[in-house]
């Protein structure tokens, strides 16, 4: 078993790197219906970001910037956030996920309204699929056995 | 300006076409690493600057600079990224005791070597 590597070169590099990384991802999220990306590759590089902060320094370091319960609460918020939008469309009387009727809530015309919708998709696939890669690697990395619990209220 | 992307080109194909030589006759990891660290680092950095020039060759619109903007940016994070992940590597061949090659298999020094044990 080899102990905890402490790297200067290689902490060095992921702190130049992980802001970096993340406004790309951000840009690939955000860019998703112009170009080749969505939410989920852009929520991977982000994901990836995190995951390389781990690798990095350790678990305990990355759980300090963001904590477990918010990893879970994130995953969550993604899938409401997808769902949520679809069932709106669905109460305005269109098919699930039909982001085009969402122009009489927005007050803006279909073609805008399509635009913002498949955008607030992608941003909630992104948040889901974030919150997935972190939540699998912890898991992998710490064999199960997380080194705080997750605690409910 | 093509001519400039096609010596580009060339130079980028010719450190991989080393990179790879060296990977195929060099005897362990460590020099194995050597080899292609190095040259797929430059050879990809400067096939990445040929295509952004190669790129600008129909014209300096708006959108051709935005591509080539990408290439470059591509090439800067290659080029940072690339060298640590193979110190990364390296390291961690280093620290799990792989011991380099030598001719008669023997360490030229003490292996492991007692400074890497308090780490």
């Amino acid at each position: 078993m080899i102990g905890q590597i402490e790297d200067v070169i290689i902490q060095t590099f992921c702190r130049l790197i992980i802001p970096f990384m993340q406004v790309f991802a951000l840009y690939v999220i955000a860019h998703g219906h112009h170009s080749p990306g969505g939410g989920f590759q852009g929520g991977c590089i982000l994901g990836a970001s995190f995951i390389l902060l781990c690798v990095a320094y350790d678990i305990g370091e990355a759980k300090g910037r963001m904590s477990e319960k918010l990893n879970v609460m994130l995953c969550s918020l993604g899938v409401i956030i997808f769902g949520g939008i679809g069932v709106v469309c669905l109460i305005l009387g269109a098919n699930y996920l039909d982001y085009g009727i969402l122009h009489k809530l927005l007050r803006v015309d279909v073609p805008q309204a399509r635009s913002l919708g498949i955008l607030g998709i992608e941003i909630g696939v992104g948040f889901a699929v974030m919150a997935a890669m972190i939540s699998i690697f912890l898991n992998l990395a710490s064999r199960g056995e997380h080194e705080e619990a997750i605690e409910w209220e | 300006m093509s001519i400039a992307a096609i010596l580009l080109l060339s130079a980028g194909t010719f450190f991989f076409a080393t990179g790879v030589i060296g990977f195929l006759r060099f005897p362990d990891f460590y020099s194995r690493m050597h080899a292609t660290g190095k040259g797929d680092t430059l050879g990809a950095v400067l096939m990445l600057a040929g295509l952004a020039l190669y790129n600008l060759d129909g014209g300096f619109s708006l959108g051709n600079l935005l591509v080539s903007m990408k290439l470059l940016f591509i090439g800067v994070f290659w080029f940072l990224a690339n060298p640590t992940a193979t110190h990364a590597i390296l390291r961690a061949a280093f620290d799990s005791g792989l011991m380099p090659w030598t001719k008669d298999g023997k360490p030229v020094i003490e292996w492991p070597p007692k400074s890497q044990e308090d780490t």
